[in-house]
């Protein structure tokens, strides 16, 4: 495999610069990553951040300034007085901090922003005035504890903390009293008021009254903040605020609500008649109001889409285009039957064209105009022993079932007997040959499915004697002696919570909660590579469908794109409000998804390492992604038992799949994508008719512009099948070349 | 608030810290306390959130003590250590000072050492596969079962097969009879075999009702005779259970009411029936039977009643069977069995009853066996053209057509051709004299020193078709009122004395099997044996006539029959002698005895001696009742 990465390979220097050296010189957790770096992640370089613009409007958005002004003072304290003065110039700061523009241009909502610029600074110098940095002025670096998160977040003291529950019930009262259509939508405003209101409170040393704020109006929160409230309640100093992440993270980060512009009105005019003040900061701070035009949604659709961390989606996230499709197949010829040589699959010989992978998408030789360019991002060449296999896969697909509702496909149960020790990470190879397990006592185990059995390669001593012009080569290269039905892979300090395959099934990748991603060698059983970089716990790793690359994600909240041959990241994927819990490729190796303990799923560009989609629904951590084969749908699970069904291209929710018990820790598609098969803890395996689920969707691009469709409740119609292990949870799901589902988990005889 | 928290979340109460803090030598004033205690409790919550994060990627639903250790870790805390075991650990409140601990018991390093209990978790992980079967509506295929991946039931199939088995099994005989013929003739129940099948191999569950066993059976002979069903490997199956309900000693048995003895000859019926019609579709079939039989046979434990399934089965299955497995045997087991039968004690009435009826049982099977040897060596020394009317053996010969003689290779072919076949089996050459192991005459010495007098051949000849039908039923003593109506030639050459036994079974007509009308696997055989046993050329024309393939038998066949049949009449009046069996023993035994009060019966009224032609038929009557089976032959020598 060469290095591929000849174009982007500057660009990434250039990217992995700023982050790289964040880790280093912080060696607690770099709470800057948080939202800095989802600008620093992108390209610094090129000026164009990551958080798309707030609204319409050309002057620079508050927080962006903000943004700008942590990484002034980042840099100051760093003594990179250079990269201050440019960024200084280049981002114009001086003019705005001297002459801040009004932007009357706005509408409502322009008028709020523009006002509020001022303010803003200005509480943010009194604000970290208590704190003994001011923000702008430049300051010799004479405190200890230059706290960005304090610039960023600082909660101003406003009014009299006694009234806090007057203000919030004086809001209850009005929202209760409006319009059915108008309540559900203002409704959004409790949870991200409540929370904000609570840690000002607390920010402000009034636990006394904090604790009774909490008491009173809890209650009133929607249930899947459940999780979320009860880290709160626990919260109670201003010290304890500092170190954690979670709720630095809801104060630095804006709350997304989706209002429309009717109820919006109806609130601003309501806050503006009674001098709410203090409410009407917070909602000018912390809170992002996405207004649209239109019927206000219904309770059941805000619903659908609540539940994350930081609010819902704003629309413009996810504006931007996405190629979706399907790289073409290399074109590769298949030998009529098997005796033909390999090696003639040269250019010059008749053509016999590849099927596509996806029965639903097009097989013409044409490009799919959704797919990206063949090489935007370079792609490993294939090899003759890939060529091989493809054609091995070809044969496989024309053995094919056809699966649908009528068909459903039987299920291969692998049972881990024995797994006292924990089994907590299962992979199979594409072609269902071999099966990998990661378990907690930091073991990876490589078991064989089928009969052949697993063998090494000979020492290096024995290799030299062997005839390597035989034609029986790469059988002789192999130790007999050491053939047995499974390898254990020994090197990792901790449970290992992610393995994957690589498609050739020459390497596995491991990630571990000791902070490493272990690349083994199939052919030998050792360990080839590991690679640091995350410094706490990986959950999750996978690698790319065409190989080379591997994306990795875990509690230090970012994701990281790897190519084997590299030791350091290519991108980080930096975002994530709390943990990235898992990772997948895009079928078309030009995207990674990740789930997060924030409940949310960002969709990444390799190429420029942007978040290009965003998704909110889930109710609880999303422990489980699957991509559809034609690339179009993504399927996530989360510990709701709830499966949501995502069209990629529109950035649309299209789907609730109700049933599970409990969190779903696998989901695959059928090779047709036909079938969505969803695997539990609540030891069940359940099929999901995913064509009718797509079909019923009529997803255009004037539903798109509206950021939600009616969701159907049609689990109950979609669930083709439930079936029970007695007591194995779910682990891994996969299906083979010709369509049989194999399911993984270990027995648990408790 | 405060206690609504606490009732929410464990606290520390600051009293806890003072002491801890004091154990550890230094003061707190009151107010650090109540911070560090608040303090505590949160960084002891926020600990606890995180594990939770370990446990939820470890795929657990339990919080283990390293999930806490490892959050613990994140925060730059010790850990906590001696909490891995995976045991819950008992917490303990200590009375007097209201203090709660985890039990820290000593352990004992030699005793752990040297236990001999093997602790949990030392076995290798190991990955087992299981596969669920989904048929096309989702369902999950039965486990253990045959598989029917490729045939799938229809409705109508899954219907059909409830209602056939609910009719054979249930109560109502004309449903059964309806099921029972529908079985037989139903082209379209292939993919229902393995569940029938599977049916049928319940036998040994219900092997206290003999009524039961008997529709199975009933079950059983259906489908062998149903000319649409492929039956495959599936004969191994059927055999086995027909074996079963000859060779096992029933719990129906245990009550000697129960005639299970009608059971055990209708499974051998139907043992030959099988094997005869399906035998080529498994190889190795006839010698494996034949090993059950004969190591039953050898067995000294089995009760009797398995002896007489064994001794019968062997005789359906023909008297090569017998001549190979039972009559080596014979000397062997003569000894137990006149134990059995000279014990005159109240107590082994019942056992020496049943040893009665394997004495008749064998008794009948050897009586063939030396009518057919004679037979074949009458053919093989006449050759093919074996007509000669004259002599005295070829009427002993060309009567008795041996059934079951052919090699089990050529079982389908030959028994259409009934008699015809054999007697070109037996002309062309002497196939089955090749392993002949005892000359007939020395055979017929050894089992005369068994049977003594009883042992006869029935040199019957049949009397002329227009031979009235019988007068009645039997009664169920006319068995023994012996109407050996046919005419025994005397002037037999081999000498051999009288025929014991030869009784007149009236039903014939109305409800011998062999009247029925048979479908053609069942006629192929059935016929062919009971024309082989019947003793009277009149009785081979009349099943001939009766059976469907009349144009079956060769010419040559017919003209054997003729030249046969008529001057067996001019051999002189049909002359009886009933000879008293046993004397030879010495001793006259009860169950021997009887036979001498016979009185001469009914000359030529009756029909022609068929008993050998009957016997098998009359088995295979079922669905008459018991008691008429007393007719049969073998109940001849039931005592009662």
């Amino acid at each position: 495999m060469t290095p591929l990465l000849s174009a982007p390979g500057e660009k990434m220097a250039a990217v992995q610069d700023a982050p790289m050296e964040l880790d280093s010189e912080k060696e607690t957790k770099p709470e800057i990553l948080s939202d800095g770096t989802s600008n620093l992640s992108g390209n610094t370089a090129s000026g164009t951040l990551s958080s798309p613009p707030l609204t319409a409007g050309g002057a620079p958005k508050q927080e962006d300034q903000q943004t700008l002004i942590a990484v002034l003072q980042f840099l100051r304290r760093n003594k990179l007085t250079e990269s201050v003065d440019i960024l200084r110039r280049e981002a114009c700061l001086e003019d705005q901090e001297d002459s801040q523009t009004l932007d009357g241009s706005g509408g409502g909502k322009g008028d709020g922003d523009g006002g509020d610029a001022n303010s803003l600074l200005s509480r943010v110098s009194i604000a970290s005035a208590a704190a003994p940095q001011s923000t702008l002025t430049p300051i010799p670096v004479k405190n200890d504890q230059p706290d960005v998160s304090v610039v960023l977040s600082a909660y101003s003291q406003q009014g009299d903390p006694s009234l806090y529950q007057v203000y919030y019930t004086g809001l209850k009262n009005f929202i209760e009293s409006v319009l059915d259509c108008h309540r559900a939508e203002l409704s959004q405003l409790f949870y991200p008021l409540f929370v904000h209101m609570y840690l000002e409170l607390v920010y402000n040393n009034h636990e006394t009254k904090a604790k009774a704020f909490f008491e009173k109006f809890s209650g009133d929160q929607e249930c899947y903040y459940q999780d979320d409230l009860q880290i709160l309640c626990g919260l109670t100093k201003k010290e304890h605020l500092k170190g954690n992440e979670a709720l630095l993270d809801f104060r630095t980060s804006r709350f997304v609500l989706r209002i429309s512009r009717d109820s919006y009105q109806l609130l601003k005019r309501h806050l503006q008649e009674r001098h709410n003040n203090q409410i009407w900061n917070i909602i000018q701070e912390h809170l992002y109001i996405d207004i649209f035009d239109g019927m206000p949604r219904s309770k059941s659709q805000i619903d659908s889409m609540s539940g994350s961390f930081a609010g819902e989606t704003r629309r413009e996230v996810n504006k931007a285009k996405v190629f979706y499709g399907l790289l073409k197949e290399p074109e590769i010829e298949v030998p009529l039957d098997d005796e033909d040589d390999e090696a003639e699959n040269e250019e010059g010989k008749p053509k016999k064209k590849k099927t596509k992978k996806d029965s639903m998408g097009s097989k013409s030789k044409k490009q799919d105009p959704n797919a990206p360019q063949q090489n935007r991002i370079p792609l490993p060449e294939l090899k003759d022993s890939d060529k091989l296999d493809k054609i091995m896969y070809m044969k496989e697909s024309t053995k094919r079932i056809r699966l649908g509702p009528e068909n459903l496909p039987s299920i291969c149960f692998y049972s881990f007997l024995n797994a006292y020790q924990g089994l907590t990470a299962v992979d199979f190879t594409d072609d269902s040959s071999l099966l990998a397990g990661g378990f907690a006592d930091s073991t990876v185990r490589v078991w064989s499915a089928t009969p052949k059995k697993l063998r090494k390669v000979k020492s290096a001593a024995e290799l030299n004697l062997i005839d390597k012009e035989s034609d029986d080569v790469l059988e002789r290269i192999m130790d007999e002696k050491t053939a047995s039905e499974s390898k254990n892979l020994y090197g990792h300090s901790g449970p290992v919570y992610g393995v994957s395959f690589s498609p050739d099934r020459n390497y596995l990748l491991s990630s571990s909660e000791d902070g490493t991603v272990r690349l083994w060698s199939l052919q030998t059983f050792t360990c080839l590579v590991g690679y640091k970089g995350h410094n706490y716990p990986v959950w999750d790793t996978h690698f790319s469908p065409f190989g080379y690359y591997f994306v990795s994600g875990g509690h230090d909240r970012v994701a990281r794109l790897w190519a084997t041959d590299h030791y350091q990241p290519l991108r980080i994927f930096a975002g994530h409000l709390a943990d990235v819990t898992c990772t997948r490729f895009h079928p078309n190796s030009n995207y990674v998804v990740t789930g997060s303990t924030d409940r949310t799923i960002r969709l990444w560009d390799v190429l420029n390492g942007n978040c290009v989609r965003f998704f909110t629904g889930h109710k609880g951590p999303i422990h489980s992604l699957a991509f559809s084969p034609n690339g179009k749908f993504l399927a996530s699970g989360s510990t709701d038992g709830r499966v949501l069904l995502w069209d990629i291209g529109h950035g649309l929710m299209i789907g609730e799949l109700k049933g599970h018990t409990d969190t779903i820790y696998a989901l695959k598609f059928s090779r047709d994508g036909e079938i969505l098969a969803s695997g539990s803890m609540d030891n069940t395996v359940r099929l999901w008719d995913s064509m009718k689920a797509f079909d019923d969707m009529e997803t255009d691009d004037f539903t798109a512009a509206t950021g939600h469709i009616p969701l159907p409740d049609n689990s109950q119609e979609l669930l083709l099948g439930m079936y029970h292990s007695k007591s194995t949870p779910v682990t891994h799901l996969h299906f083979t070349r010709r369509n049989l589902l194999l399911a993984a988990g270990a027995y648990n005889s408790q | 608030m405060t206690e609504r928290e606490e009732r929410r979340f464990a606290e520390v109460p600051r009293e806890s810290i003072k002491l801890m803090a004091e154990s550890s030598g230094v003061e707190l004033s009151e107010e650090v306390a109540a911070l560090l205690a608040e303090d505590v409790c949160y960084r002891l919550r926020e600990a606890t959130q995180n594990s939770s994060q370990f446990m939820r990627h470890a795929k657990r639903r339990k919080l283990s003590v390293e999930d806490l250790n490892r959050a613990l870790r994140w925060s730059n805390t010790e850990t906590i250590c001696g909490y891995g075991a995976q045991d819950a650990l008992p917490f303990r409140p200590l009375k007097e000072g209201e203090l709660f601990f985890v039990e820290d018991r000593e352990i004992n390093l030699v005793e752990l050492a040297l236990a001999t209990n093997i602790p949990k978790g030392c076995a290798e992980t190991m990955v087992r596969v299981h596969v669920s079967y989904l048929d096309g509506k989702g369902n999950l295929e039965p486990q253990g079962t045959v598989p029917t991946a490729v045939q799938s039931l229809s409705e109508d199939l899954l219907k059909y097969y409830q209602q056939i088995t609910r009719a054979i099994l249930g109560e109502d005989p004309h449903l059964m009879k309806v099921a029972l013929l529908d079985l037989q003739s139903n082209s379209k129940i292939a993919a229902l075999l393995p569940y029938f099948v599977y049916v049928i191999s319940g036998v040994k569950s219900v092997s206290h009702d003999l009524d039961q066993l008997n529709r199975l059976l009933h079950m059983v002979k259906s489908l062998v005779q149903n000319p649409y069903l492929y039956l495959g490997s599936y004969v191994r199956s059927l055999v086995s259970s027909v074996m079963y309900c000859i060779l096992e000693p029933l719990a129906a048995s245990i009550n000697p009411l129960n005639d299970h003895w009608t059971l055990r000859d209708y499974a051998a019926l139907l043992l030959s029936h099988i094997f005869w019609t399906h035998g080529d579709l498994v190889s190795g079939l006839y010698h494996q039977i034949l090993l059950s039989l004969q190591k039953v046979l050898s067995d000294p434990v089995r009760p009797l009643c398995s002896h007489y399934g064994a001794v019968v089965g062997l005789h359906a299955l023909g008297w090569k069977a017998v001549e190979r497995v039972l009559y080596p045997h014979l000397p062997a087991y003569w000894a137990n069995l006149q134990a059995v039968l000279d014990d005159y004690s109240v107590s082994n009435a019942q056992v020496k009853a049943d040893g009665h009826k394997v004495y008749g049982a064998i008794l009948v099977a050897v009586e063939r066996l030396l009518k057919m040897k004679a037979l074949s060596l009458t053919l093989a020394a006449e050759g093919s053209g074996a007509g000669l009317p004259g002599t005295t053996t070829g009427a002993v010969g060309f009567r008795e057509n041996s059934p079951g003689l052919s090699p089990p290779s050529e079982p389908l072919s030959e028994p259409p051709l009934g008699i015809a076949s054999h007697l070109q089996a037996g002309g062309a050459g002497c196939p089955w004299e090749e392993w002949t192991p005892v000359s007939l005459p020395a055979m017929y010495c050894e089992l005369y020193s068994f049977f003594g007098d009883s042992l006869a051949v029935r040199f019957s000849t049949g009397p002329p078709l227009g031979g009235a039908t019988p007068p009645g039923p039997c009664q169920p003593l006319e068995g023994r009122k012996e109407p050996a109506s046919s005419a025994p030639n005397l002037e037999n050459t081999r000498k051999m004395p009288q025929l014991t036994a030869s009784m007149n079974i009236s039903p014939r007509q109305d409800g011998s099997p062999r009247m029925e009308p048979q479908p053609p696997s069942l006629a192929a055989t059935v016929p062919g044996r009971s024309l082989a046993r019947s003793s009277s050329s009149s009785s081979v024309s009349r099943s001939r006539s009766s059976s469907s393939h009349p144009g079956r038998s060769t010419s040559q066949s017919r003209d054997i029959f003729p030249k046969a049949r008529f001057p067996l009449p001019q051999a002189g009046p049909p002359a009886f002698s009933f000879i008293i069996g046993g004397r030879q023993m010495g001793r006259r035994c009860q169950g021997r005895r009887f036979q001498t009060s016979f009185t001469p019966t009914p000359p030529l009224t009756t029909h022609p001696p068929r008993a050998y032609a009957h016997k098998l038929p009359v088995i295979g009557r079922v669905s008459k009742p018991v008691r008429r089976w007393t007719c049969s032959h073998y109940s001849l020598h039931l005592p009662l």
